[in-house]
């Protein structure tokens, strides 16, 4: 197992910077998610690292190894590929013994970890199938047992769990989770999934356009993004933008929008002072808007009277998109509450869980 | 689809004819292999088996050594389609998987253009080269000039193309180098391919008649095609279509026996890739 290090790694196709200036290290046994949108750049930086691709500048290095000119073979990693990537013509056990082969593995330790890796992943009974006999979590299992079998210093996936259905999605991702606790194996994992990311990792990596936005364990990246692009990105449904202006009356800050008014709470204050009678972009949470309790609100939950424009019921809760003057918003409140569409209807905002950005760099103003 | 009854007695009307126009030569070939000279000649044709069977292919065997010509035949023929396939696959794989080396789309033109000449006009080039090699009445003059395929490297170039990039990448995580990943992985994932071109040369080969008739002048290097010719003016008199229906059915076999034993993995071959 090894220390993954990625020292400003700059990639260029033809004239596009497809990654730029990514700097990362992905610690001994750590589980690192790269997440972004589709062309982000998180796909290239995964298939650098496993020497598919060659880096324009900058430099990788792999258990304190610079692997830069190092073929994919020699670098003692393993990855999994979206599409699984299993040779159609051999069977389980081939597939999984291929790799061992060409590096010239003994027969009898092949078998002994082949069958090992098998029983792992319980798919001892298919060692004999061909990969057109498996389901899609049966050629996933292979897939990543094709790996496992190797004993590589760190494991590369690339969204591996994106062609199986929803229900087998959240059974593979759990097992994973527990095959990295099993193997404590360093492990660089990319998906557009945030649940995923957000489920896996000790750390994740947000890329956007070939850049880092932000580096951190999921609940710190979820509570304190940097940016609003990572505010967005992260958490479902996705974190709501109000444009308004930052007001100080009577020594409280306030978040106008016109058409309604929230006060900031007192210990959140300082941080936003700075930005005062200035034009801001204020971000909430679904889940920090509610239907509202009753009159008497906790410290830091201000009301907000809006019109119920669409209404989802997700059984559990029931997301709605409100509207208050122009602005438009989600919030999640509880099925107990009739509402119709064009209801009015009153709802609770808790600003402790606020975000403030800066319209223009769009990074967070939250001095957190 | 829901097949109407009126429909399937027009599908099967439209095949029975169909067989038996394809089919009517050969039966009337075989027949008259049967007959003797005389018999081959009368009107109305006879329709049933004769009694000269074994007398007409003697006949034909010996009186062109036709023994021999379907040796030869075969065996340049199995060279020719195993030189193709060998040598289409390795350029297919230059052209699919190493990049933008230069002069590629070029390179690629160049080969296709080739496939847009046909051999008659190739054909005074190539003698010469031949001449000036030595090769004349040789082996390797039936042979390797017809090595070079552009169908079939185009052939198994459209094929590689299907074949996903993951499992390129996927082999070379795995150790194997460029040549292992076309013997190992690529080779068997185009056998189907390989038994096509492999049926299609065999007997484009089989046929040829206009090269093997200027590069080859000892009888015994003739090929079975020039035998056939030779059977029909053979003799002063008139032609002996019995004789000549029996060597046609004989220089028929070897191309048929191919037809048969490469059938049965060729259909399991596309049924595979149907499960796919």
């Amino acid at each position: 197992m090894a220390e993954i290090k990625l020292d400003q790694v700059n990639k260029r196709f033809k004239k596009n910077w497809v990654v730029r200036d990514f700097t990362l290290t992905v610690a001994d046994k750590e589980f690192v998610v790269l997440v972004g949108p589709s062309g982000c750049g998180k796909s290239t930086t995964l298939r650098m690292i496993a020497g598919l691709e060659e880096v324009t500048s900058g430099e990788i290095s792999i258990g304190g190894r610079v692997v830069n000119h190092v073929p994919p073979k020699d670098r003692d990693i393993a990855m999994v590929f979206q599409s699984y990537a299993l040779y159609p013509h051999m069977n389980v056990y081939k597939n999984m013994a291929f790799g061992l082969m060409n590096r010239g593995v003994p027969r009898d330790e092949i078998d002994r970890r082949v069958k090992q890796a098998a029983e792992i992943l319980g798919i001892s009974d298919l060692l004999q199938r061909r990969p057109a006999q498996l389901s899609g979590g049966q050629r996933q299992r292979v897939a990543m047992g094709r790996a496992i079998v190797r004993d590589p210093q760190a494991f590369l996936f690339d969204e591996p769990l994106s062609n199986l259905d929803a229900k087998l999605r959240v059974q593979m991702r759990a097992e994973l989770a527990k095959l990295h606790e099993r193997l404590q194996s360093t492990i660089v994992y990319v998906t557009h999934d945030q649940i995923e990311a957000m489920t896996l990792a000790d750390r994740i990596v947000v890329m956007k356009d070939g850049k880092i936005m932000q580096v951190g364990p999921p609940l710190e990246v979820y509570e304190r993004p940097a940016n609003r692009f990572v505010a967005g990105f992260i958490g479902s449904p996705s974190m709501n933008f109000l444009d308004v202006r930052l007001v100080e009356e009577a020594g409280d800050l306030w978040v106008d929008g016109e058409s309604f008014r929230l006060k900031v709470p007192r210990h959140r204050a300082p941080a936003f002072r700075g930005h005062v009678n200035r034009p801001v972009i204020f971000g909430i949470r679904p889940e920090d808007v509610k239907e509202r309790p009753g009159d008497a609100l906790p410290e830091g939950v201000e009301p907000l009277r809006a019109e119920v424009d669409v209404r989802e019921p997700i059984g559990s809760e029931v997301i709605i998109t409100a509207t208050v003057g122009s602005h438009a918003f989600t919030a999640r409140i509880s099925p107990n509450v009739a509402v119709r569409v064009h209801d009015p209807i009153d709802l609770a905002v808790n600003m402790n869980k606020m975000h403030l950005f800066d319209p223009e760099s769009e990074q967070a103003l939250n001095g957190l | 689809m829901q097949i109407t009854r009126t429909q399937s007695v027009l599908a099967h009307v439209t095949l029975i004819v169909s067989i038996l126009v394809i089919a009517f030569p050969v039966f009337f070939a075989l027949i008259t292999s049967t007959h003797s000279f005389q018999e081959s000649f009368s009107f109305p044709p006879k329709f049933h088996v004769g009694s000269h069977l074994l007398e007409n292919y003697r006949t034909a065997w010996e009186r062109v050594n036709l023994g021999r010509l379907l040796f030869n035949s075969t065996l340049i023929s199995v060279a020719v389609s195993a030189g193709k396939i060998l040598l289409s696959l390795l350029a297919a794989f230059a052209f699919t998987y190493f990049g933008d080396f230069r002069g590629k789309t070029t390179f690629f033109i160049l080969i296709l253009i080739t496939h847009m000449l046909p051999l008659p006009i190739r054909i005074v080039p190539t003698f010469e080269l031949v001449e000036d090699f030595g090769w004349m009445n040789t082996y390797y003059a039936l042979t390797i000039p017809f090595f070079a395929s552009a169908t079939g490297t185009l052939l198994f170039r459209q094929f590689f193309l299907t074949v996903p990039n993951d499992l390129a990448d996927a082999a070379r995580m795995d150790g194997a180098g460029p040549m292992k990943f076309l013997w190992k992985i690529l080779v068997p994932l185009s056998k189907t391919n390989m038994l096509a071109l492999f049926m299609i040369e065999f007997i484009y080969m089989w046929n040829q008649y206009l090269w093997p008739l200027i590069v080859t002048h000892t009888d015994d290097m003739r090929v079975v095609q020039i035998g056939l010719k030779m059977l029909l003016a053979g003799e002063e008199q008139a032609a002996e279509w019995n004789v000549i229906m029996a060597g046609t059915i004989l220089a028929m076999l070897p191309p048929l026996i191919i037809l048969l034993i490469l059938q049965g993995s060729f259909v399991k071959g596309f049924a595979m890739r149907q499960e796919k």
